[in-house]
């Protein structure tokens, strides 16, 4: 019963939040409305047992990526309104709409078919994060090690292209020019 | 009772929010807002899988994805900072400069 109305209002929450954030003229109230969502995302992970994950939710997304996102804004005009010129809305409707039909029939295919078997069942007695360690670190060891690296990449890539020399073009520079610059 | 049924349509909701979103918006910031509703709406559905078939293969996706989402999050900032350096804009109408 507590499941049940939880998920309604998690779903309703969730749903108005990620509409505010796709449908606001302000780019911080998008931002705010996106991180109120991610929050009440992890709500349906505390749901489905899935505890880890959810916590995984709250500090990456609305811990890091959403103050990612706030640090980034800085850099821009965020108190004016978003201009947009925005052309064709109803063919924007009429593709949304289709794609959710086939989404929909997608996602209820393979429910009718009654097919799948656990690939990796969960563990008996044990609780979710020591679960998740269990397969994430025997069973998908080498794509965890390949995310650590991706990540890394990833803060390289993002100090370069955001770093100090920010008027100045990095990608775009003849050879010359950079040992110019060295011999100064 | 709440089944599969209902997480899978939710999850599905939430996908065309943001798809609706990364088809309307024009502006490079909030683009990429839609596109974490995107990665969110399918990381609802893999715990919803996970849970109801009683396997742990659906939260390790979900877990590569946020891995995922992290680090996109941080190349497409560092790359719009550029961008909005060079051209004092995040429009996306503004983002050709070849006109062919």
């Amino acid at each position: 019963m507590i499941e049940t109305i939880a998920f309604y209002l998690f779903s309703a929450v969730t749903i108005v939040m990620f509409w505010i954030t796709v449908s606001s003229k302000n780019a911080l109230y998008s931002m705010s409305a996106l991180a109120a969502g991610m929050i009440m995302i992890s709500g349906f992970f505390f749901l489905l047992d899935a505890d880890f994950l959810g916590v995984v939710q709250i500090i990456v997304y609305t811990g890091a990526v959403m103050a990612l996102y706030a640090f980034g804004m800085m850099f821009f005009d965020t108190t004016r309104e978003v201009k947009e010129n925005i052309r064709a809305p109803k063919l924007v409707f009429l593709l949304s709409g289709l794609t959710a039909l086939l989404l929909v029939i997608a996602f209820v295919a393979p429910i009718a078919a009654d097919h799948i078997k656990a690939f990796y069942p969960m563990v008996e007695g044990v609780e979710n994060p020591q679960a998740v360690g269990v397969v994430l670190f025997t069973k998908y060891l080498v794509p965890f090690e390949v995310a650590a690296v991706m990540l890394l990449v990833a803060m390289i890539a993002g100090i370069i292209l955001a770093g100090k020399k920010m008027d100045e073009s990095l990608t775009l520079k003849i050879e010359e020019e950079f040992q110019e610059k060295g011999a100064k | 009772m709440i089944t599969l049924s209902h997480y899978l349509i939710l999850s599905a909701i939430l996908f065309c929010i943001g798809l609706y979103g990364v088809y309307r918006r024009k502006n490079l910031l909030l683009l990429l807002f839609s596109t974490e509703i995107l990665l969110n709406a399918a990381n609802v559905g893999f715990a919803a899988i996970s849970k109801f078939y009683g396997d742990l293969t659906g939260q390790m996706f979900a877990f590569f994805i946020v891995a995922v989402a992290a680090s996109e999050v941080a190349v497409g900032l560092g790359l719009m900072i550029v961008w909005y350096k060079r051209r004092g804009t995040l429009d996306i109408d503004t983002l050709q400069s070849m006109h062919g």
